[in-house]
């Protein structure tokens, strides 16, 4: 199972042609605390870069973008009643999207651990 | 602002408490600090916030008549301000729209005024051209910190007995810890609270000491805007502005009696009339049934589809426990219980028209 990071500070965990997709650590931290998530329906299609979901903090709003071509297989319907999960466990528990993969050859374009580290200091 | 962004007395304390610094009005200021806004907005309806808000201007006052000079730029009773009395007003301009809130203090032998960060230099050379034979002088070397809560009486008055004889917009002047303070009972949060005005030098002494109570924590803007919009109170830039009428911000409760009847102040056709004939819209609270904040510039609707206005302020209310917003409708929309929609990102999401505030204010009085 390997994991990419996007420069819009998602990560995807890839098994077979299904990606798990969430924001890291660093995202959450800028966000704050969220208190919404505007989340698209299992069956959606979209693009890389496409808006997929929208997260609103006390703060502010701050769009989910693709990190690839894709459909939505699965939704994490228990950030609906509990969105400060990402807050908790951005990178553990609190997943946002389970993805059909529809380029495999976008994966390329995305980072691995190290060039996402590089990429927020 | 092309300037860097200016540090006020308390910059080093904020740092050293952990601050997340931002540019607000062209001063660095802490917009949250590890406890997190919902945190910090919970400490000061349960217990007590610190705030720092020297970024506000603070001005004095001296000549014959200030009041009386004030109410030519003011449609509030300034003249019969007592003296040791706080008051809430607002300049406004020829077409009667608002200029900057402020707060006016009678501190005796002057007076004693606040305005906003990004209005200072507006506000000042306003009074300075307009208010012949006073002197205005904008105070540089004093940093003015907010105590709010329901614990504020306790975390002041425990350092300095006299905060705790003043009564909700009242002030006077006395030591904390051997520094001369002018203390005001008053603020932006809808709680109890006070308003300190404390010699630079003295500024971060001070405001530990308030900190080492036990119920005393600081909180920055973050907490400070989410607690002002759940207490109905306006913001200037967003809520009001140079267009938007006293009458249309539902301000009428701070224009006095006397004032409103003999009018007297810039604008005063455009106030009088509206008064009498009410105003095409109006500010009110606006409750989003969903969970979805609905930010400034969101669309309002009738169920209908017809466009009656905009929200000018909307976050999530963490004591509401949901979100909350203001914004102008028309009029004829603006009664309590009117159900609308807000068009949130293309969708039509239910609300309702509701009376303001949406958390009780809890003063001293």
């Amino acid at each position: 199972m390997a994991t990419y990071y996007s420069e819009e500070h998602e990560w995807i965990t890839v098994e077979g042609d299904v990606a798990t997709l969430g924001i890291t650590q660093h995202a959450a931290d800028q966000l704050g605390e969220v208190v919404f998530v505007e989340q698209r329906e299992a069956g959606d299609e979209f693009e890389k870069g496409d808006e997929i979901g929208v997260i609103e903090s006390v703060k502010a709003a701050s769009e989910i973008y693709a990190p690839l071509n894709g459909e939505v297989v699965e939704v994490n319907e228990a950030l609906a009643d509990n969105p400060g999960a990402l807050n908790e466990a951005p990178e553990g528990g609190a997943w946002i999207y389970k993805i059909k993969i529809a380029d495999a050859s976008q994966l390329e374009e995305l980072m691995d651990l190290d060039g996402y580290k590089a990429l927020i200091g | 602002m092309t300037d860097a962004p200016k540090r006020t007395p308390l910059y080093d304390l904020h740092v050293e408490l952990g601050g997340k610094m931002v540019d607000f009005a062209g001063w660095e200021m802490p917009v949250q600090y590890p406890m997190g806004i919902m945190g910090e907005h919970k400490q000061c309806r349960e217990k007590a916030a610190l705030f720092d808000v020297s970024h506000m201007g603070q001005v004095i006052l001296r000549g014959d008549n200030v009041g009386e000079k004030l109410e030519t730029l003011c449609p509030q009773a300034f003249a019969t301000l007592k003296e040791g009395k706080a008051r809430y007003g607002f300049f406004t301009n020829d077409d009667g729209g608002i200029m900057d809130d402020l707060i006016v203090s009678n501190a005796g032998d002057h007076y004693f005024v606040v305005v906003n960060a990004a209005l200072r230099h507006q506000d000042i050379p306003h009074m300075q051209a307009n208010l012949d034979g006073v002197e205005v002088t904008e105070i540089f070397d004093r940093a003015l910190v907010a105590v709010q809560g329901p614990s504020a009486e306790e975390v002041v008055g425990s350092l300095c007995p006299a905060a705790r004889e003043l009564k909700f917009m009242e002030t006077t002047v006395a030591e904390i810890d051997g520094v001369e303070c002018r203390i005001s009972r008053l603020g932006y949060t809808g709680e109890d609270g006070y308003e300190i005005s404390i010699p630079e030098a003295d500024a971060i002494r001070i405001s530990k000491l308030f900190l080492a109570h036990d119920d005393c924590e600081p909180a920055g803007l973050g907490a400070r805007d989410s607690l002002r919009l759940e207490a109905g109170l306006c913001l200037y830039g967003n809520d009001i502005d140079q267009s938007t009428s006293p009458v249309e911000a539902s301000l009428g409760w701070a224009m006095q009696k006397r004032r409103k009847e003999e009018g007297g102040f810039p604008g005063a056709a455009r106030i009088q009339k509206e008064l009498a004939e009410g105003a095409a819209k109006k500010l009110v609270g606006i409750k989003p049934e969903g969970r979805a904040p609905a930010r400034q510039g969101v669309e309002v609707q009738t169920l209908e589809g017809d466009s009656i206005g905009a929200i000018t302020s909307g976050s999530f209310g963490p004591t509401v426990g949901g979100p909350v917003a203001m914004g102008y409708v028309a009029t004829e929309h603006s009664a309590a219980g009117t159900k609308v929609n807000l068009i949130i990102r293309g969708k039509a999401q239910p609300a309702e028209i509701v009376a303001l505030p949406f958390v009780t204010q809890n003063y001293k009085r």
